[in-house]
């Protein structure tokens, strides 16, 4: 690790739910109550439908590979490259930005469309980040 | 919006670009102002509309001495100067104003007088983007390229080739900071920056700044450059978030953007003789060419790689040299502009012969937004 630290999220009252899911090793999407869809980033209403009537739940955790680059330079703080930036897309249908551990950071290892599953990196009593990696089985 | 109800009368680019170490950004755009008052003629207290992006409109009137009664201050990244062109000539023809003065500077290369960027940490890209090591335009904009390749079975090197097609244009421009020929192997193993781009598939980090000046086409002809008219406009925005674009085989506000301008001009891509495609990394040209409608996204590897966009090719594409070769202060829509304007006057150092239409494509954040302006020499 580079002495200085990953950027930390600061959560608003919109995400807070998000962030203290991830403290207790759960991914929490959003579906709205009006037309079911799920959406990400969190928001009190539905991004399609508008409506208000919205709900929380524990997602599968499960996903696979939409894209990525591998950061050379330069590199951001609290990273040693080359590191990947990947986004996932969530088995329930929305995608978000991510690393993916327990896998050498090559174009060889890291294939499009392979399937990954959350895991949680804590990095301090209030902040826990959700990674993937390649699913087991 | 009508067609040709509004003209570019003066444009012009920072006295020198790429290196400039003796002035601030304020004083770039002050540069760039006052050598576009010079080509159209005019004086500053002709100016009554005014516009930019990232410095406010507030900063750049009272450096300039400007007394504006419209103001555009939309910031959307580097196309920004795309969408100003389009409300100008909305405001223009609706009265609004007569002259409108639309600046653009970064001093992107020395950074004197111009902010860091700073992603909050409790903004949306700051909560759910930034942690996981996101680190400036480079680690984020060519995301979506793997799976572009893959969905449409593009090469690494035909996105190698945008870059060495746009090489041999600017080595007809004097005024490129990259003029040296280069080839496929060469950009191929040029340094890693981030994976599958390496140096050479990344835009320039350069100073320079540039304006245009717009008025109504009844008074553009009393002015002393040719006049080029304003023929289709096109705007959107998807996203500030590139994790979060609707799919990485396309761009949005391309499609919604490009199809709009091209619709107010009714025109079809045949009629297209020159073209301008924002390239802050070598794969925008390619969904350009297939947002915009002029091939399916399969062909435009191809289309590139077998060199019809290369000088002497049918669809002359990124004639300055472009972000890759010519130069990019951060925000480059400004100078595919002023391309677009030189090649409409007829002026180009590297001037398609007989072109009458101009299609200037811009983005902007990342893929959060766009802008696309048509233009034309004939009314």
């Amino acid at each position: 690790m580079a002495e200085a630290a990953r950027a930390k999220p600061k959560p608003t009252p919109e995400t807070q739910h998000f962030w203290d899911g991830t403290q207790v090793g759960e991914l929490r999407l959003q579906r709205c109550d009006a037309c079911s869809h799920v959406y990400f980033p969190p928001r009190p209403f539905c991004p399609s439908c508008a409506s208000r009537k919205v709900s929380v739940f524990k997602a599968s955790g499960k996903g696979t590979l939409y894209s990525y680059v591998i950061n050379h330079r330069p590199a951001a703080p609290g990273f040693t490259p080359p590191y990947a930036i990947a986004v996932v897309e969530l088995d329930e249908g929305p995608r978000m930005m991510s690393n993916i551990i327990d896998c050498p950071q090559t174009p060889e290892a890291l294939e499009l469309d392979m399937k990954l599953e959350v895991t949680f990196e804590k990095l301090d009593d209030k902040i826990t980040l959700p990674l993937f990696r390649p699913a087991k089985g | 919006m009508r067609r040709n109800q509004v003209a570019v009368v003066g444009a012009a680019e920072t006295t020198e670009l790429g290196v400039i170490p003796n002035m601030s950004q304020l004083q770039l755009h002050a540069d760039a102002a006052l050598n576009a008052i010079a080509d159209a003629g005019l004086k500053l207290s002709d100016i009554d509309g005014f516009a930019t992006a990232v410095e406010t409109p507030q900063q750049v009137c009272h450096y300039l001495g400007i007394k504006p009664t419209w103001v555009d201050g939309t910031s959307v990244g580097g196309c920004s100067f795309m969408l100003h062109v389009r409300h100008a000539a909305a405001a223009i023809e609706a009265g609004l104003c007569k002259t409108v003065l639309i600046t653009h500077a970064e001093s992107g290369k020395s950074m004197i007088g111009k902010q860091p960027r700073f992603t909050p940490p409790d903004s949306l890209n700051g909560q759910f983007e930034a942690p996981f090591g996101v680190y400036g335009p480079p680690s984020m904009f060519p995301i979506p390229v793997l799976r572009f390749m893959k969905t449409y079975g593009i090469t690494h090197e035909q996105i190698a080739m945008v870059a060495v097609v746009q090489r041999e244009w600017a080595a007809k421009n004097p005024r490129a900071t990259m003029k040296d020929p280069i080839t496929v192997a060469d950009v191929l193993n040029s340094r890693m920056i981030a994976y599958p781009f390496r140096l050479l598939q990344c835009c320039l980090v350069t100073d320079g700044g540039g304006a245009l000046i717009l008025t109504s086409a009844d008074r553009a002809k009393d002015f002393p450059q040719k006049p080029v008219y304003i023929l289709g406009t096109g705007e959107s925005v998807e996203t500030p978030m590139v994790s979060q674009m609707e799919t990485f085989n396309s761009s949005r506000a391309f499609k919604v953007a490009g199809p709009l301008a091209f619709k107010e001009a009714g025109i079809a891509h045949k009629d297209v003789d020159h073209l301008m495609i924002y390239d802050a990394f070598a794969h925008l040209p390619l969904f350009g060419l297939g947002d915009l409608g002029f091939m399916p996204h399969e062909e435009t590897g191809k289309f590139i790689a077998d060199g019809n966009t290369r000088p002497g090719g049918k669809l002359p594409l990124n004639t300055n040299g472009g972000g890759l070769s010519y130069m990019h202060s951060g925000m480059y829509g400004m100078y595919a502009l002023q391309e677009s304007v030189r090649q409409m006057r007829g002026i180009a150092p590297a001037q398609v012969p007989g072109a009458k239409i101009s299609v200037c494509h811009g983005v902007g954040g990342m893929f959060a937004a766009s802008g696309t302006i048509i233009f034309t020499n004939e009314k």
